[in-house]
């Protein structure tokens, strides 16, 4: 059980407040991504839940008890670092088992568990080395082996990928993924890279400035940004915003189209304008567009096969039914 | 980065930092000398470098007039047990500096600091006056608490420097593991921070071993410690350098061993942990 | 960066090492401070009473004061100058690829072992001895009449002994710093031109900085109450008396406890200037 509900939370450093009065609800079993550019509060909201931070105001329920002032060691919430805070000096079995060590479990249930933990993530052959004889994507699931033989009521994880290579990322993401379908554990994820967000959760949080900007699954983020920011942050290439006459024909003060939702021609079109550099990835190629007098440059994606020179000039059309409208205060129209 | 360098070069190197080495450490040397020479070779004119009767009687001589083991074994006692008591004293005072740092706490490392400036000879009479009230003069035990007092602040701060360096993530994970702070020191901070606290140990067991102000002044007979064993040769008397070089070898090569077997670790404690 | 509860379990673990030291700092300064307004002579008549500020101008006005003061500072002067520049071109030598780096390094520190009774005994017999010296040998050697030492040059010699005493410490620390110098600054430094002592002085020094200060702290505090090489070489004879060592005459070889404690203040109050001064400093430095 992990169902964890913040009420009113805010977090001061002195004199500055890192977290305006917030309040959140996890239900039990969700993958909840906190996402948002750094300095945004993401990781102070994860560790004010870990209960390494006092809360100022406000209080932290976990399946139904106030543990506003309960310790982290009391809270049964399982992290894993950034850094994966590996005990140096223990062997990667003595690591897995500390937690269950400091919980008195008797040798026998502490074996099992350290054993199938082991064989779950494939740390077999490692489990009598130090974390410092280990690589990167084996010392994460060290981390990850530690914060799952607790059996905890959810995981926090703290950008755990950021230190890995980007190979490496993309499959630790799905193994974390996998993890989270089998356990069927809460898990709190904070990152500050969207597509982590997108491909995991089941739910995301946009943070900016402590203040939460919206709540929801990834596909109705992409799909209807409540604002400019979340609008710019989902999606990759980001969104491309248009100003002036042009937002005015659709009644708005800014419309946005995102680069996959613009059609690219070389002789017909709304838009016209001059190709600047284009990114060929081989299943898509991305067209960096100028001179179109409507913002200093437009991303366009097209499929991989289309080619256009630098300098050519070129036409682009948006799918009218999926162009974004946002008022003047950036808040979504419609 | 090392640099490649001219052959040339590098016994010029070598040829200086020897000279310069074996100048810096020739007293020593030449009172090692000294103690195996009888009285009569050790005043020679001109003074005899190695061609001379080899004896041990000065050692023999020494050990008769007053009991080595005893000076000994109270300077193992009095620097051991004040460096043990100040380290368990000071760890839990560094961890909380290095990790829970407060806008104060640099204030108060610096006046730890600034207590060891205070003069001794200011305080002496009180201390003495205390020492004779509370029946601790000439006692080891009221100079392992002297010497760890007088140590606290030393030992404090390099632990402090040390345990900086390790990150405080790893101490909240043992905190989210379900670790209490007693097992969070005990099984997480002490084992990674061993290096620099056996730097802190040994350092720390060679000032007090070396201290000789509180030493000679609290101590008369039976607590008296090496440093007093030794200041009992300090007036002359008659054919005595031999005599006097035994003595001196002997209060100093118990830490010059040590010195010499714990190499890196003291290396790393002399720079009291500031310098990295 | 932490909570509620860490922050007082932090003040309570602290607690016994502020505590302790609170109390190895003010009772004897109270009691001191309180000796010091009292005429007491423990061998000729005891306490006496209450005489003001008595022994204070009595302390201040000997003749044995200012000199005393001055041989203090003349001594912690000039031990950091020595060991501080020395120090320098020995941690830069040894910085150098050599054969045997490492014996010469023990070589370097082996001073620092030495009980300072031992140093002082050794070095006042069997090398400063205006007869049986080592020092005087050398000299008859050359042809030369030998230096009484500790009565001629007694203040060098001293200055001299701790230094020798002391020099392993500030070489460690200078080398240790010098060998965390980025070797890629100094060849970057290198191509750009920049002549062996613009090097030095440019790239060398300034990343000393901080070594130097904690050379010069950590030195002080020690060299400030240095005893044993004055009470075994000279005795406070000869110009060699430090504050240090005029109150320990005035306490327990005249047994003047009141005059004693009045200088046991002044030696205080000189160390806390020196104190506040150091600490401008190196609080500076232990920022970064």
């Amino acid at each position: 059980m992990g169902r964890i509900t913040l009420n009113k939370v805010t977090k001061s450093f002195g004199e500055t407040q890192v977290i305006p009065p917030l309040d959140l609800t996890i239900e039990d079993g969700e993958f909840t991504v906190f996402v948002g550019p750094s300095g945004c509060g993401k990781s102070t909201l994860l560790r004010l839940i870990a209960g390494l931070e006092d809360i100022t105001t406000g209080h932290i329920d976990i399946d139904g008890m106030d543990a506003t002032a309960v310790p982290p060691a009391k809270r049964g919430l399982a992290m894993v670092f950034q850094s994966y805070a590996l005990y140096p000096h223990m062997s990667v079995r003595k690591n897995i088992a500390f937690p269950l060590r400091m919980a008195k479990m008797d040798q026998v249930e502490i074996d099992r568990r350290v054993d199938n933990a082991a064989s779950v993530l494939n740390l077999a052959d490692y489990i009598d080395r130090r974390p410092g004889q280990l690589s990167g994507g084996q010392r994460q699931r060290v981390a990850i082996g530690r914060a799952i033989v607790r059996e905890p009521a959810a995981f926090l994880f703290d950008e755990p990928l950021s230190n890995l290579d980007a190979a490496l990322r993309v499959g630790m993401r799905l193994e974390i993924s996998e993890l989270h379908k089998r356990l069927e554990t809460t898990m709190i994820y904070v990152t500050h890279d969207q597509v982590e967000a997108m491909t995991m959760a089941d739910k995301i949080v946009v943070l900016r400035a402590g203040h939460i900007e919206q709540v929801g699954s990834p596909l109705e983020l992409y799909k209807a940004p409540r604002n400019l920011f979340v609008a710019g942050f989902i999606g990759s290439p980001k969104m491309n915003f248009v100003e002036g006459a042009e937002a005015a024909k659709y009644d708005a003060h800014t419309v946005g189209v995102r680069p996959e939702h613009i059609a690219i021609s070389g002789t017909e079109g709304a838009w016209k304008g001059r190709v600047g550099v284009s990114e060929h990835l081989g299943s898509d190629t991305f067209f960096h567009v100028h001179d179109t007098g409507l913002a200093e440059t437009l991303t366009v994606r097209a499929d991989g096969e289309v080619s256009f020179k630098h300098g050519d000039t070129v036409y682009l059309t948006p799918r009218e039914d999926v162009v974004h409208r946002f008022d003047a205060q950036g808040l979504r129209i419609g | 980065m090392a640099r490649t360098v001219t052959t040339n070069r590098k016994i010029l190197n070598t040829t200086i930092a020897w000279a310069i080495g074996l100048l810096i450490f020739f007293p020593i040397l030449w009172t090692i000398l000294t103690s195996f020479k009888t009285e009569a070779q050790a005043i020679n004119d001109p003074p005899i470098f190695l061609f001379f009767d080899w004896t041990l009687e000065n050692y023999a001589v020494v050990q008769e007039r007053s009991n080595y083991m005893k000076f000994l074994w109270n300077s193992v006692i009095i620097a051991g047990g004040s460096t043990v008591l100040g380290l368990i004293i000071a760890v839990p005072a560094a961890w909380s500096m290095a990790f829970v740092p407060s806008r104060r706490t640099k204030d108060i490392l610096l006046w730890m600091l600034s207590t060891k400036m205070l003069p001794a000879v200011g305080v002496l009479y009180p201390i003495y006056l205390g020492f004779i009230k509370l029946g601790l003069l000439d006692s080891r035990f009221g100079l392992v608490i002297v010497l760890m007092l007088i140590n606290l602040p030393i030992i404090v701060w390099m632990l402090y420097t040390y345990f900086r360096e390790i990150p405080g993530e790893i101490l909240e994970a043992a905190r989210m593991d379900g670790a209490s702070l007693r097992e969070e020191i005990l099984y997480v901070l002490t084992p990674m921070a061993i290096p620099g606290i056996a730097s802190t140990l040994l350092l720390n067991f060679i000032l007090a071993w070396n201290e000789a102000f509180w030493t000679l002044n609290l101590t008369a007979v039976n607590a008296a410690p090496l440093t007093a064993f030794i200041a009992s040769y300090s007036s002359p008397e008659g054919l005595f350098y031999a005599k006097l070089s035994a003595a001196s070898t002997m209060a100093i090569a118990p830490i010059l061993i040590l010195g010499w077997f714990s190499q890196k670790q003291l290396v790393r404690g002399l720079t009291f942990g500031a310098v990295k | 960066m932490a909570t509620q509860s860490s922050r007082s379990a932090a003040r309570l673990m602290m607690a016994p090492a502020v505590i302790l030291l609170l109390g190895w700092m003010l009772a004897p300064l109270i009691t001191t401070l309180y000796f010091s307004f009292r005429r007491y002579l423990p061998l000729r008549g005891g306490d006496q009473g209450w005489v003001g500020f008595e022994n204070y101008t009595r302390f201040i006005g000997s003749s044995a004061f200012w000199p005393s003061v001055q041989t203090t500072l003349i001594i912690v002067g000039g031990v950091l100058v020595i060991t501080v520049l020395l120090g320098i071109v020995l941690a830069l030598l040894l910085d150098q690829p050599m054969w045997g780096q490492g014996i010469v390094r023990i070589l370097v520190i082996a001073p620092f072992f030495v009980m300072p009774t031992v140093s002082a005994l050794v070095w006042k017999n069997m090398f400063m001895d205006p007869v049986n010296g080592l020092f005087a040998h050398l000299w008859k050697f050359f042809g030369a009449t030998p230096v009484e030492w500790l009565s001629q040059a007694s203040l060098q010699s001293i200055v001299m002994i701790v230094s020798w005493q002391w020099l392993p410490f500030a070489t460690l620390i200078l080398l240790t710093a010098v060998q965390s110098l980025d070797g890629e600054q100094l060849e970057a430094a290198e191509m750009d031109g920049a002549p062996f002592i613009k090097r030095f002085w440019y790239i060398v020094l300034p990343h000393l900085g901080r070594a130097i200060t904690i050379v010069i702290l950590i030195q002080t505090i020690f060299l400030l109450s240095i005893f044993a090489e004055i009470f075994v070489t000279t005795g406070g004879a000869f110009g060699t008396r430090t504050l240090t060592y005029l109150i320990f005459q005035r306490v327990l070889e005249s047994q003047n406890i009141g005059l004693g404690s009045a200088g046991g203040v002044y030696a205080i109050i000189l160390a806390n200037i020196v104190a506040i001064f150091l600490m401008r400093i190196v609080g500076k430095n232990l920022d970064n």
